[in-house]
């Protein structure tokens, strides 16, 4: 039990930050990214080829792979998001449009991704060695993808809460439309946000990496999960997506020991269809 | 028997109380302005009535039909038509087939060569009829406002509610716009009508409502509201804030 | 009467067509007759609410692996009906749950549709059934399976022409442009989104189910082939899904690309497809025939 618990928490740290990242790029930039899954798998293939070829341990390729998931994420924005959120009289409009390109932006990535690491299910086997946790031995490579996710995570729920920057970027998720009367550029909040959200996702590809195995057809699943932990949390709830995050890898985690691997996807669409019929605003919002 | 009774209204939003305890009855036929400060609550208790929220308590009812509580489409068929603060016309359709709508989905339930003929005298009505094949998407502010009227008129209701129609007009529109609404009146719709512009208020009803802070403040003849003391420090108020 | 009498020639002429051609010709002409259906009929719900859903291949596998699964149990109408019947009861849950909301948790839900469905098949077969694979075999021709998809295709556009003329057509058109107006005008939000997902979900399902017999072979992996989906919605786009013969027109010049280039580039085609699918978002939100009538007024300005 403790074991199920420990691994649900490692699992739930992953699919927090993957959300985190989501909920920044829906909640701030307004595009709904369903190409999400396939960024996240970059960096794992990223960071396995690196480990592979080269030797570079997953840790220190995490400093070149979340300023280049930044650098990414702005490229995109600037190249393909903005002239979407440019044209779009409604915010309707802009959901429809940035679904369909990123749902071109998905197969493209994926079309790179199989041309350049084959559709064969891929994982490395780094630091793993059992570290003894509460009298539970826990690999140690999924102790640091959590400490990774943790610490990430943190810095993102401080800085939204105590900079000035944070403000900003609270600002214009609350009300786009009334920001740039108090002076904030809009449209560079929003490349920053979808910048960042990239990051995110980047640095959790090096977290699955590090102890997941994982192909590049599974982006979708990645995707799916963090869209409904969103949604579970309440979108553009930061706080909401944690908690929603940690309890989806502990549910996932249970239903795949006790019950069966292969129905952790029936687990997250059975958890979707509850918020949905039940709490749409998101369990952590306001009703 | 078709009054408009509202009972002890209310809405919440979080901790604003957005309308407070509201309680009129509009009389069929009857036409009352509805006015207020920014900010009082007349678009909400219009939203109410029209099922676009729904009451945290109190009863609305057309007669002896519970509206409160209902969904929208339901509201709307048992005969209460609206137009939008911000005007909304379907840009994808044509001008007869926005009008036709209310005409096809309303109480009547028409279809075919009937339909089209009530959403023809609608846009005839409003002045729109030789461009009723044209696309809403090419419409001037003023004919879809027109177009919205007429949407509203097509649906055949028993009360309609206007939410500031007469706003953004210029001087001779807005002449036509009161002769349009008082003709409406002669054929027994109810008009509940917010607005701003009082020469309007004045010219044609009887009879206002006044809101501040969610609260109906006053209920009583156009003359006597306009010089009560409570009305005019509401919108003093108002003025002092802005 | 003309209007329905070239349609009907066009028909029979296509029917008859069969007979001149190759075998691999037959072969390309199901395929492109298939993602007619498949575009016509997602674009019968979604061209119209602008609700996206990216689950045709959900509906589209289920109906092939009902086939499957009873082909041997169940004279093939009835297949056909129970496949119909499981696809309807897929859209109803999936609508009752996700459209009387925004129009995100929709397109969420059916985004990850055909991955639930396939690891639920797959969960099951091998954890009940002890077995992964099944096999189709039912004796119908080449040309009987053509047939039928093209009678499929005739009946979805011709169900298309008739909801649009029908109060239905005229209530989804407003809710594609204002839900609130719609609401505010007695239209039932809920069911008339609903009534027309299930619809165009059962001649998903059931063009899956005709088909299936060409595979012969069957696995979850196979049917529930995500580029399905991703086709189907960029097919409708091209020709303009919210026209009567957009979607049939995108399908057939995509389908023949596809073939073309899963034929020679059989590594690098899903690139490909994903510039083509940005391409079109990008150039032609309205599709390829609303782009035609904005240059044909163009031209009249011009002229006049």
């Amino acid at each position: 039990m403790l074991t199920t618990l420990i691994l649900g928490l490692v699992l739930g740290g992953t699919y927090a930050l993957l959300a985190l990242g989501l909920t920044l790029q829906y909640g701030i930039a307004r595009i709904m990214n369903l190409a999400y899954g396939e960024l996240t798998l970059i960096a794992a293939f990223v960071v396995v080829a690196a480990f592979q070829a080269a030797g570079i341990p997953p840790l220190a390729a995490l400093i070149a792979v979340v300023p280049a998931g930044y650098a990414l994420g702005w490229v995109l924005y600037t190249v393909m998001m903005r002239p979407l959120v440019a044209r779009s009289e409604s915010r309707g409009r802009l959901e429809i449009d940035s679904i369909l390109a990123t749902f071109g932006l998905l197969f493209l990535i994926q079309g790179v991704l199989l041309v350049s690491f084959g559709a064969n299910f891929t994982s490395i086997s780094y630091l793993d060695r059992g570290v003894n946790v509460f009298g539970v031995s826990v690999a140690l490579n999924r102790l640091i993808a959590f400490g990774i996710c943790v610490v990430a995570a943190g810095a993102l729920i401080w800085a939204l809460a105590r900079t000035r920057w944070g403000l900003v970027m609270r600002a214009v998720a609350l009300t786009p439309g009334s920001a740039p009367l108090v002076g904030i550029d809009v449209n560079r909040v929003a490349r920053q946000g979808f910048a960042l959200g990239t990051a995110l996702a980047a640095a959790g590809g090096v977290s699955v990496a590090m102890y997941q195995t994982f192909s590049a057809t599974g982006g979708v699943v990645f995707t799916m999960k963090a869209l409904v932990i969103v949604i579970m949390g309440g979108v553009g709830n930061v706080a909401g997506a944690l908690i929603a995050g940690l309890a989806l890898g502990l549910i996932e985690t249970f239903v795949s020991t006790t019950i069966d691997p292969g129905l952790t996807m029936a687990a997250t669409f059975l958890i979707f269809l509850i918020v949905l019929l039940w709490r749409p605003q998101g369990l952590f919002g306001r009703g | 028997m078709t009054d408009l009774i509202v009972d002890n209204a209310r809405k919440d939003f979080g901790g604003l109380r957005a309308v407070n305890d509201v309680s009129f009855t509009l009389g069929s036929g009857e036409i009352a302005g509805l006015l207020g400060p920014n900010g009082s609550g007349k678009t909400t208790l219009i939203n109410l009535i029209s099922g676009a929220l729904p009451p945290s308590a109190g009863r609305i009812a057309l007669g002896s039909v519970q509206l409160s509580g209902r969904r929208p489409d339901l509201i709307a068929r048992a005969g209460v038509a609206r137009t939008f603060q911000l005007v909304r016309t379907l840009p994808s359709l044509t001008l007869i087939e926005n009008v036709m709508i209310t005409a096809v989905f309303g109480s009547s339930s028409h279809w075919g060569s009937a339909a089209r003929r009530v959403a023809e005298e609608a846009l005839a009505t409003v002045g729109l009829a030789d461009r009723a094949n044209a696309a809403a998407a090419d419409l001037t502010y003023i004919d879809q406002k027109r177009l919205e009227l007429a949407r509203a008129i097509a649906a055949e209701p028993k009360v309609l509610l206007l939410d500031e129609w007469l706003a953004g007009l210029n001087p001779t529109e807005l002449q036509e716009g009161i002769e349009l609404i008082r003709s409406l009146t002669r054929s027994g719709i109810s008009i509940l009508m917010v607005e701003h512009i009082m020469d309007a208020v004045r010219a044609l009803c009887p009879r206002v409502l006044v809101m501040n802070s969610g609260r109906l403040i006053a209920d009583e003849a156009t003359g006597a509201a306009l010089s009560d003391p409570a009305v005019i420090a509401a919108y003093l108020g108002e003025d002092e804030d802005a | 009467m003309t209007r329905l009498l070239l349609p009907l020639a066009g028909l029979v002429v296509l029917a008859a067509l069969p007979g001149f051609v190759s075998e691999y010709g037959l072969g390309l002409m199901i395929g492109a007759v298939t993602y007619v259906t498949l575009a016509s009929a997602w674009a019968l719900f979604s061209g119209y609410t602008r609700y996206i859903s990216l689950a045709t291949v959900a509906f589209y596998g289920t109906g092939a692996y009902v086939v499957a699964v009873l082909n041997e149990v169940l004279p093939y109408p009835l297949v056909l009906l129970v496949a119909a019947l499981i696809g309807g009861a897929m859209a109803l849950v999936v609508g009752l749950s996700t459209l009387r909301l925004a129009g995100v948790y929709f397109v969420i839900f059916t985004f990850g549709l055909s991955e639930l469905v396939r690891q639920l098949i797959t969960w099951y077969e091998v954890n009940v059934t002890g077995t992964l694979g099944r096999y189709i075999f039912l004796d119908i021709s080449a040309r009987g399976i053509y047939w039928q998809m093209l009678a499929l295709a005739a009946v979805t556009i011709g169900l298309t022409a008739w909801i649009h003329r029908r109060p239905l057509g005229l209530a989804l058109r407003v809710v594609g442009d204002d839900e609130t107006v719609a609401a505010h005008s007695g239209i039932n939000l809920a069911r008339t989104k609903l009534i027309a997902f299930v619809l165009s979900s059962v001649i998903l399902t059931l063009a899956g189910a005709i088909v299936s017999p060409r595979w012969v072979y069957v696995e979850p992996s196979i049917v529930f082939n995500p580029t399905v989906s991703f086709l189907t919605v960029i097919m409708a786009l091209l020709g303009g899904a919210n026209r009567l013969v957009g979607p049939a027109l995108g399908a057939v010049p995509l389908f023949l690309t596809f073939e073309w280039l899963s034929a020679n580039f059989p590594d690098t085609y899903s690139i490909f497809m994903g510039l083509l699918f940005i391409g079109v978002v990008f150039a032609l939100p309205e599709g390829v025939l609303a782009g035609v009538d904005r240059l044909r007024a163009r031209k009249l300005r011009a002229a006049a």
